[in-house]
């Protein structure tokens, strides 16, 4: 695959797209999978809030908790298969890598402030600025955790190293409740930045 | 805390709750969703039967995953949590009050003694307890003393069929469960008789509970009157109303 900015003058036809398919398909699926897990999951929380708070139940995905968890541990199938394949994809073809690196902090720096005057570049789609390299490296890792904590509370007893490394089942908790908001976080800013940026959201959706 | 978990618990899985078209109401958000357009899924019967499908597949990987060798976390005695939450389907007033002398267990099914247990009986059986964890399907969790007779040494003197898939349980409060025969012979599982020390209070089971700390609260029954051993999947009260029936954890 071509790693380099493909020349704009080229025919429409013979380059290859920004975004391949399975690249395409991976992030609907997965934004779909975070949206029913992140709504089942409010629900839940609902049913023994750790925070003086409670989701409007608007805004919750099932009905009553058992309808909640139905939708939970269905979606979490999708969220998992679909992130596994995402991450075995994109390293086998190196993708990661290409895309996502290098990473300086400098580079971080730099175009986080070009981002606040609104001169960061969108020139080249096939590149993500530092800014997006960080925050898709921080999403992709905050979701790994959020798995990773969550199967300590679905089966604490079943994965003792998994629970003992989280903190036991009560901290588990608290590391799903914090992953998830840092997870909502990003979705905000994101999504934001999309409709800021709509050719960007056109190659996510054709390709091209 | 005590009071919160109550609060949730009448507001989420209380008596009024488990009528089955209403599990997946509030799915009316759903709707809102430009994926789904304007369809309503909250009655939708095809979401419905494929989400217990995609439960009953998750009671096929959880006895997968289920290690009979794996042992629950114990604790100290004083991590126990005091006082320690009650939690049912009920109020604490509507606690069932049973006559612990004229108390029988009865044992039925694929089982080859089937003479009644009293309770005394049952108190010269080889007895222990540990300090394990309860979690519950809500999420929250509390640390209690559990006391009695492993359940497997119990199956073992019944005659019970080993090989059978399910061990049923019906309880005085009209409560009803079932659990897998590999859990039921997982060696932290008692039919106990005393919590925190004490003989088993009413509202923490009395006469019997059975208890597993491999597994959710729901599955654990207070107040067992009866238990059978049987190839039939019997259910449960909140199984039947939607619950995954596995509930291992
Ligand atoms: C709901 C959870 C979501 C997560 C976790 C998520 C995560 C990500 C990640 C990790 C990438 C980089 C993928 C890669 O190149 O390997 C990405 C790209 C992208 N996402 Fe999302 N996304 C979500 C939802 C959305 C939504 C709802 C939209 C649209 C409104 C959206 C629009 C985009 C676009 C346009 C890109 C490509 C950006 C570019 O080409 O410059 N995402 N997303």
């Amino acid at each position: 695959m071509n790693a380099q900015p493909v020349m704009a003058n080229k025919a429409a036809g013979d380059v290859p797209p920004v975004h391949p398919l399975w690249l395409r398909l991976t992030h609907w699926l997965n934004a779909l999978a975070v949206v029913l897990m992140v709504m089942s999951g409010w629900r839940i929380y609902n049913a023994s809030p750790l925070f003086d708070f409670r989701f409007p139940d608007e805004i919750t995905l099932g009905g009553w908790l058992a309808g909640a968890i139905l939708w939970h541990f269905a979606a979490m199938w999708l969220l998992v298969v679909n992130g596994l394949l995402y991450l075995s994809i994109n390293t086998a073809t190196g993708r990661l890598g290409r895309r996502f690196f290098p990473l300086s902090p400098r580079g971080f720096a730099a175009d986080l402030k070009a981002a606040f005057h609104g001169r960061l570049s969108h020139a080249d789609p096939r590149r993500y600025n530092t800014v997006q390299r960080a925050a898709y490296l921080f999403v992709i890792l905050d979701l790994v955790l959020l798995v990773l904590s969550g199967l300590v509370l679905w089966k604490s007893v079943q994965f003792p190293l998994l629970r003992e490394l989280m903190g036991g089942y009560e901290t588990a908790r608290y590391v799903h409740f914090f992953t998830m908001a840092a997870l909502v976080g990003f979705v905000v800013i994101h999504v934001a930045m999309a409709l800021l940026v709509p050719r960007s959201l056109l190659h996510m959706i054709r390709g091209r | 805390m005590n009071d919160r978990h109550k609060r949730m618990w009448q507001m989420d899985i209380g008596p009024e709750q488990p009528d089955r078209r209403r599990f997946l109401r509030g799915s009316l958000a759903l709707g809102a969703l430009p994926l789904l357009g304007g369809c309503s899924i909250s009655d939708e019967p095809i979401v419905e039967k494929a989400l217990l499908q995609v439960s009953r597949f998750n009671d096929r990987v959880q006895a997968w995953l289920f290690d009979p060798e794996q042992l629950a976390p114990t604790y100290p005695e004083s991590m126990i949590t005091r006082p320690f939450p009650f939690n049912a389907y009920y109020s604490l007033d509507k606690v069932p009050q049973v006559d612990g002398e004229r108390f029988r267990l009865q044992v039925g099914g694929r089982v080859a003694d089937q003479r009644p247990w009293s309770l005394a009986e049952l108190r010269t059986l080889p007895q222990t307890d540990q300090v394990t964890r309860l979690i519950c399907v809500e999420g929250w969790s509390a640390i209690g003393k559990w006391g009695g007779v492993r359940f497997s040494d119990f199956l073992e003197r019944i005659g019970a069929d080993l090989e059978a898939q399910y061990v049923g349980f019906r309880c005085a409060d009209g409560y009803y469960t079932s659990i897998d025969m590999p859990t039921a012979l997982h060696p932290q599982t008692l039919l106990t008789l005393t919590f925190d020390g004490q003989v088993l209070p009413a509202r923490y089971g009395f006469p019997l509970k059975l208890r597993m700390p491999t597994k959710l609260g729901y599955k654990n029954p207070k107040h067992v009157e009866a238990l059978f051993v049987t190839n039939t999947y019997p259910g449960g009260y909140w199984e039947d109303r939607g619950y995954n029936w596995f509930g291992g954890s």
